[in-house]
């Protein structure tokens, strides 16, 4: 597979801020990739280098064969960019966002409408409603329209599902996949860790460094330690009572149930006896799987 | 049980649009409640509506003891409030911040003074205390706006979204900070889409098309609608919704 993207110690600083510490990565054709991190991770201003809209401190970044810096005005032509911020012109209509784009890269919606039919077809029955009218899900399906019309090589999605609710997360990423199967390589940011699974490598940012790359499935695989999920009733007293245990590594808590690992080779069994003879008697434990946010946590503690 | 919230078929049109369609529910004295709901169910219509800064269309809302059509200057004081979006002023000194709202409050000067050290303390912000909000990462600084919104021991604070964007460290720490709030017998009306933390709650509801269509604990919840997760029963809801 060729590259689509290589960057070599990139680092860039805000004052004092290092928002990003020498990141090295490189991004095949094809893939979707994703930037996975909390806010101040320094995804967006990634984002910004690779899109030429910032220039780094030092270091530097190849997009589909260009350089950011000299080959700028090539990137603008070859990329899509949706950025974090809703930015399309909200006093324009749907279609007249969606023309100016087309015209700005001296294309037509009809030249290209292939590329944005399933997408653009769910909002063009409000073809004619200013862009500042429309619903959440609709302005995203309406900025990834305007983001592609180009026929981009390579797009960026800067936190697109931030803020949207379970469902609406669910339909972006079917989209993602479909425009996945057109060639294209998607580079998208998101603080959800869950979504890390529905891209095929992620690079887990925390602080403007890079704590692990690779796919889902192999960062998962590699954490390092058994892990436990464990149940009881009031799982808020009982996580606290394990994180005050000398042998316990981490206790988190996991939604209905606390995710635990221990340290060295104490026995889970052993120590679950005896919380239940005191005041947790209704405790109880099994192996599960490590996810993203597991191992997100240990990589950040590390 | 003490009643915190009591909501009775409670109605909000914004001309013939209708947000909030007949919702009625109550919220107990130290529950943490989760107010679920894709974009645009109308949870943000509720929240104004409880909150003391929108009139319902008709029905009864009391919230601390408060009547919604008599005293809504009353339970605008008597609530706590805090969101992802703006929580402190950035460019005023933690200290300022904490003073500047228990000001508002009408806190008295020792008062203000206590709960700075306590914050300050808790926090352990010491080496932050003359430097401004913008200097604090969001994590701390989401973990200040709270203690914040809750620095005039309201009965009920309303957290609309608080963990957004957090890293899940600091998410984790900001809940056990909601379970210590709540074991002290406060009210936590909390909203997130963070589908994990739906389970933390001791009930939720959620919310489409203007309706309360599921309200429970996430465990009577999961049984009822034969679901694993509280996620896999809030895509079910909201996909119904969608697909009318």
């Amino acid at each position: 597979m060729s590259t689509s993207i290589t960057i070599s110690n990139l680092s860039k600083s805000y004052e004092e801020t290092k928002a990003l510490d020498s990141i090295n990565l490189s991004i095949s054709e094809g893939e979707i990739f994703g930037f996975i991190g909390p806010d101040g991770a320094g995804k967006t201003t990634l984002i910004r280098i690779l899109t030429t809209l910032l220039l780094a401190d030092e270091g530097n970044a190849i997009v589909d064969g260009y350089d950011v810096v000299t080959d700028y005005k090539q990137i603008r032509n070859n990329v899509g960019y949706m950025p974090g911020q809703f930015s399309l012109y909200q006093d324009l209509t749907v279609e007249e966002n969606l023309t100016f784009f087309a015209g700005v890269f001296k294309t037509t919606i009809k030249e290209n409408y292939h590329l944005i039919k399933d997408i653009y077809q769910q909002i063009e029955p409000y073809k004619n409603r200013r862009a500042g009218k429309l619903s959440g899900g609709m302005k995203q399906k309406l900025a990834l329209s305007c983001a592609l019309i180009h026929k981009p090589k390579v797009l960026f999605l800067d936190e697109p599902t931030t803020g949207v609710d379970a469902v609406s997360r669910k339909e972006f990423w079917e989209m993602l996949n479909k425009l996945k199967q057109d060639g294209l390589t998607i580079v998208v940011s998101t603080p959800y860790m869950d979504e890390a699974a529905l891209c095929d490598r992620v690079a887990l940012i925390q602080k403007g460094k890079i704590l692990d790359i690779n796919s889902p499935e192999n960062i998962v695989k590699s954490f390092p330690f058994k892990l436990y999920g464990v149940h009881t009733k009031n799982i808020y007293h009982l996580n606290n009572h394990l994180n005050s245990l000398k042998e316990t590594h981490s206790a988190y808590l996991f939604g209905e149930s606390i995710h635990w690992t221990l340290k060295d080779n104490y026995s889970a069994n052993d120590i679950v006896k005896r919380i239940k003879e005191n005041e947790f008697n209704d405790v109880s434990i099994n192996t599960i799987e490590a996810n993203i946010e597991d191992c997100f946590m240990e990589l950040m503690t590390k | 049980m003490e009643t915190t919230v009591k909501v009775n078929n409670l109605v909000k049109k914004f001309g013939d649009f209708v947000a909030n369609d007949n919702l009625s529910f109550e919220v107990y004295a130290g529950e943490i409640f989760g107010f679920l709901g894709a974009n645009g169910a109308g949870k943000t219509t509720a929240i104004k509506i409880l909150c003391g800064l929108s009139k319902p269309t008709s029905g009864d809302v009391n919230v601390s003891g408060f009547n919604i059509y008599k005293d809504r200057e009353k339970i605008k004081r008597n609530i706590g409030y805090m969101s992802q979006r703006f929580s402190l002023y950035d460019d005023l000194t933690i200290a300022d911040n904490i003073k500047f709202y228990g000001g508002i409050y009408g806190l008295s000067r020792e008062k203000i003074k206590s709960k700075t050290d306590e914050y300050i303390e808790e926090l352990g912000l010491q080496e932050y205390v003359k430097r401004s909000i913008s200097d604090l990462p969001l994590g701390i600084k989401q973990k200040l706006a709270f203690l914040i919104a809750v620095i005039h021991e309201p009965k009920i604070v309303f957290l609309d979204e608080p963990t957004s964007g957090v890293d899940p460290i600091t998410r984790r720490q900001f809940w056990n900070m909601i379970y210590q709030q709540a074991d002290k017998g406060t009210t936590v009306f909390i909203t997130t889409h963070y589908m994990d933390e739906a389970e933390y709650c001791n009930r939720i509801s959620i919310m489409v098309d203007g309706k309360i269509e599921a309200l429970g604990t996430p465990k009577q919840l999961k049984e009822d609608f034969k679901t694993e997760t509280i996620e896999e029963l809030f895509v079910q809801l909201a996909r119904n919704a969608k697909n009318d």
